[in-house]
This record gives structure tokens, C-alpha cells and sequence, in this order.
């Protein structure tokens, strides 16, 4: 008898399992040396809990009630649920906290390779520890996790939440239109932005210039560089927290690790300053992300400025067959 | 098994070819007068093989139907992709970095109606929503649901302008170039949607981790296309 299971979701068999677990264990290793002791919390919360994310793309997308008729939901990351078990369990401890997490979360996306419904995270996050020194030392983590799963490789997209916002703000752009422009941006449309910018009236020709060019600026120190010769004073201030980031990231000898992107915004919400994402060439999809979210531990009653970051496992084991092909010299 | 350490320089595998996904039918010509006008030789590609795949100088060519080339640049089979807006906008939820309105191919996203006919107004207004047939469902639900009305879609995959001529449909939602199939099927364009024309898309990563070869196609196809 075949007996179907829901759209999204898959068995593991154990040559398979094997892998991903010897992933985990290299990754645990990592996060242990570090200091990041793991922690488990529900699959399940209170939906009313996961909402106070405010993530649009991530929302749970299962929902149910319990016997009580309580509005449940399975959660859709592990940064929510470990922000409430922190401003919940650790209410009177000293910061700074290092937790680190492996576990399943849901997602309504549509299915692919590597794109499950329900998929396994592993990551950390490390509350109480401010910019720029708390998320260097988070993306030092993360370098070390990539090269303890051999995807050595892998390289850190570093990007800054805020600083396309910010320099909209700075040459004068009206927030309605700064809207329109941004989801332009989150969207990855750049032909978009071009067509939004060209729509603002009385814009100094100098500062179309740098927002039709910053988003597109990626590479090395160079970028910031070039940025600020193309924008001056409006992109120095824009650009400030970033080139903090990525001087303490440079101190602990990751700079070439890390790639400077003026353009990187991630969908989740809650992420304020510095945000991550997490790239290997023998993948075309990315394999993880995170950032700084100092904002969102407020909502739950703390003011613990926090980072982190989170690895979707099924891709690291994808990229590391697919680093394995390439250094047979196969095809892609 | 213990993960395996691969030997490699961090950051871009520069040595290996980008892969372009290409658009077949109506944008092929088009497209490869483009990249011949940016310095990539297409002579491969024009040549009257079946083949499927085409090596050029530092890419390799792919062609597919332009409603696949997202799936292939999404998943990473190809770096870079051209295909038409209206194919971006049915698919609006794909990952992937729009780089550049590539200025041919220029058409418009329309609701038609029949010639002189008031059939769509009609049953709107007595029957509470129009039926569309289209080839692209979800442009057709969200124009209905932007501007606050409501209407079926009904997805067909081959000539669209058949369904109001038989009565499976009040009016259409397609691409229109000239006009010249509107006016053969005696309709006419009641609503401008959107415009299209052919665009440059890159995969996320390879966006990325190949940065210089990236933003050097599109500079050269900007002045290809731009002037």
C-alpha cells in the first residue's frame, strides 16, 4: 500500500541520515568550543507568541488549535522561540547569553531540492553582546561552522538592514516613495529600483547616481571605498555601522571570508544593522543567513541587543555533494 | 562518512564558464543580436544544429522555453538568464536579481475584450464577475484583486483568443506586440495592465561569488541594447 505524506515534507533513510548527522556533530563541535550551549523549545507555540517576529515572509504557515481552543503554530525559525525562552527563563541572569540550536522549523514555500516545508536549522545566537564586537564574533562562529561541515569555500555575504533606507533618508527621499523603492530592493529587482528612482521629482542628478549604483556594489574593502567616492558624506554616514562590522570581522583575520554587499536585505523582519547571508559556488542556492537583531528582544520585554545566525542543513549536505562533483571535475 | 574537505581557493570558481539561459521563439533573434552586439559570439548558437546547449567564447549558451528560464537560474543551472518581463511577473515569487531592462521585445500585458461588444461589462455587472482565459493566471488574479474586482481565470496553454470566440470566456488576459491577433479575432484592448520587454536575470549566488563577470555582462549589454 502506498500511503502519501504532505506536500513539503520527506522520510530520511539511514545512509542519508548518516550524513546529516555527522553534519550536526561537526557543527555542535563548533558551537560547543565556542562557548553556544545547545537548547531545544517546542515545535509548537503560541501563534500569538511567533507573531511578535512580524517577519512577512516568514510567518507560520500551520496553524491549529488545541483542546482548549488555543491558536497554536509550528514555528517558522528559532530566533523567535529562543528570544521568549531567553526573556522568559533568563530574566535575572548576567548577559551576555551564547546558545546555539539544532531543530526543525516550517515554512510554506513552494518544495524544491533543498526547500522542504519542514526543514532542519542549525545555528546560534548571542544576546547581550552589541555591534560590532558581538557580531563579529558570531560570523567567526559561522566561518568555523562552514569549514567544520568542508565547505571551505563558502563565503559570508555582510550586508547592513538599514543602510539603503538610511541613505534614501539622507539625499531626501519622502518615506512613501522610500517604501516603494526598498521593497524594489528586497525584491531583488534592480530594474525596479531604476524605474521607482527615475519617478522622484527635483532628485540631484549625483544622488541618482549612488542609488542606482549602491545596490549593485559587492566585493572586497574596496567596495566601501568606492561608495563613499560616489556618494561622499551621505554614504560615509550610511555605510558607518557596516565598516565597523566588517573592521572587527577583518581584526579576527576573516576578511576574505566575508563579502561586502551595499545591497543585501534579507525578508525577516526583525533584523536590524549587520545581516548575513551565506553563499558556496557549487550551489545556487544560499545555504543560511542571519544578522544583528537588536530590536526584537524589546518586544518581549528585554533590551538585550542581539545576533545570530542560522545554516539549513539539508543545503549543506546538497553543497557538500555538490563541492564533492566539482572536485571530481564533473559536471556542475 | 566524515565531511569532506575540498581543496579550492575561498570565493569565485572564475576559471569555469558562465552559463546563460536563453529564451526560445519570439525573443531568440533578438537576444542573440543582443549578445553579438556585446561581444559574444553566437555563430554556435545560430547555426542549424538541434542542439541544445552552445559553447561562446567564456559562456555557454542554453536555450529553453522563456517561461523555464527562471526555474533555471533559480536552481543555480545557469548563472545568468533573458526572458520576458511577462514571464517575471507570473512568476513573481522566484528568487532571483533582476540586472536590466534589456529594451527589446517590447510588449503589453492587456485585458480584451470582444470588438463592440459589451459582454464583459455586462456580466460583471449581472452575473458578478467576468471570466478571462489566459496563459498567465496569477497576472490576471492580481490585476482583478488590485483593482477591487472580481473575475475567473481560466488557464489555457494554447491560443487564448479562441475562448471568447466560442464562448469559454467574456475577454482575455495576454501579451499583445502590434495588436494584429486582437484584431484578426475581432478583439480589441479594453485595459492596459502592464508593459514588457526582455530582461537580464542572475542567480543569487552567482550574483555574488562572481560579481566582476556578472556586472561586466551587463555593463556590455547595456550598451548593446542601450544605444
Amino acid at each position: 500500500m502506498i500511503h502519501p505524506i504532505p506536500p513539503g515534507t520527506r522520510d530520511i533513510l539511514p545512509d542519508e541520515m548518516r550524513e546529516l548527522r555527522a553534519i550536526e556533530s561537526s557543527l555542535v563541535g563548533v558551537f560547543d568550543e565556542f562557548g553556544y550551549g545547545q537548547v531545544a523549545t517546542p515545535t509548537i507555540e503560541y501563534d500569538e507568541v511567533l507573531k511578535e517576529g512580524e517577519s512577512r515572509d516568514t510567518d507560520p504557515a500551520y496553524r491549529f488549535f488545541d483542546e482548549r481552543g488555543d491558536l497554536l503554530a509550528l514555528r517558522s525559525d528559532m530566533t523567535i522561540p529562543i528570544a521568549r525562552l531567553v526573556s522568559t527563563r533568563f530574566r535575572d541572569a548576567e548577559p551576555p547569553f551564547r546558545f546555539s540550536y539544532i531543530g526543525r522549523a516550517y515554512r510554506a514555500v513552494s518544495p524544491q531540492r533543498g526547500q522542504m516545508r519542514e526543514f532542519m536549522q542549525a545555528g546560534v545566537e548571542l544576546l547581550g553582546a552589541p555591534a560590532p564586537a558581538g557580531t563579529a564574533e558570531v560570523i567567526e562562529v559561522l566561518c568555523k561552522a562552514l569549514d567544520a561541515v568542508g565547505l571551505n569555500r563558502a563565503v559570508v555575504g555582510l550586508g547592513d538592514a538599514d543602510l539603503y533606507r538610511q541613505l534614501l533618508t539622507e539625499v531626501g527621499v519622502e518615506e512613501d516613495a522610500a517604501d516603494m523603492i526598498v521593497a524594489r530592493l528586497a525584491a531583488h529587482d534592480l530594474v525596479g529600483i531604476e524605474t521607482e528612482v527615475d519617478r522622484l521629482e527635483g532628485l540631484d542628478p549625483a544622488a541618482r547616481k549612488t542609488l542606482l549604483r549602491l545596490p549593485a556594489m559587492r566585493g572586497g574593502a574596496e567596495v566601501l571605498e568606492q561608495a563613499h567616492e560616489l556618494g561622499g558624506d551621505a554614504v560615509e554616514r550610511a555605510t558607518q555601522r557596516l565598516q565597523s562590522t566588517y573592521e572587527a570581522v577583518a581584526a579576527k583575520g576573516l576578511a576574505d571570508r566575508v563579502l561586502l554587499d551595499l545591497g543585501l536585505l534579507r525578508d525577516l523582519g526583525y533584523y536590524t544593522g549587520a545581516i548575513l547571508e551565506v553563499y558556496d559556488p557549487a550551489l545556487g542556492h544560499i545555504l543560511g543567513g542571519g544578522g544583528r537583531y537588536d530590536g526584537l528582544m524589546k518586544r518581549f520585554g528585554s533590551d538585550l541587543r542581539a545576533a545570530g545566525f542560522a545554516l539549513y542543513i539539508e543545503r549543506l549536505h546538497i553543497a557538500q555533494a555538490e563541492e564533492e562533483r566539482v572536485a571530481r571535475g564533473g559536471p556542475r | 562518512m566524515s565531511p569532506r574537505v575540498v581543496a579550492g581557493p575561498t570565493g569565485p570558481r572564475n576559471s569555469e564558464e558562465m552559463t546563460i539561459a536563453l529564451p526560445g521563439g519570439a525573443l531568440w533573434g533578438e537576444t542573440l543580436d543582443a549578445l553579438d552586439a556585446a561581444g559574444i559570439d553566437t555563430s554556435e548558437a545560430r547555426s542549424d544544429t538541434r542542439q541544445l546547449t552552445y559553447a561562446a567564447g567564456d559562456f555557454t549558451l542554453v536555450q529553453m522555453r522563456p517561461s523555464d528560464v527562471p526555474t533555471y537560474v533559480e536552481a543555480g543551472a545557469a548563472d545568468l538568464g533573458i526572458t520576458g518581463k511577462d514571464v517575471l511577473l507570473e512568476q513573481r515569487d522566484r528568487a532571483l536579481y533582476e540586472l536590466l531592462d534589456l529594451r527589446y521585445g517590447a510588449c503589453r500585458m492587456v485585458l480584451a475584450g470582444r470588438s463592440g461588444d459589451e459582454r464583459l461589462g455586462e456580466t460583471e455587472r449581472r452575473l458578478g464577475a467576468m471570466r478571462i482565459a489566459t496563459k498567465y493566471p496569477r497576472i490576471a488574479e492580481r490585476w482583478f484583486e488590485e483593482t477591487g474586482r472580481q473575475a475567473e481565470v481560466i488557464e489555457v496553454k494554447g491560443s487564448v483568443e479562441l475562448a471568447p470566440l466560442v464562448g469559454l470566456a467574456d475577454g482575455i488576459i495576454d501579451l499583445v506586440a502590434t495588436g494584429r491577433t486582437l484584431l484578426e479575432n475581432g478583439l480589441e484592448v479594453r485595459e492596459d495592465i502592464a508593459p514588457s520587454t526582455a530582461r537580464l536575470v542572475a542567480n543569487r549566488v552567482s550574483h555574488k561569488l562572481r560579481a566582476r563577470e556578472v556586472d561586466d555582462l551587463v555593463e556590455r549589454l547595456r550598451k548593446a541594447t542601450w544605444t
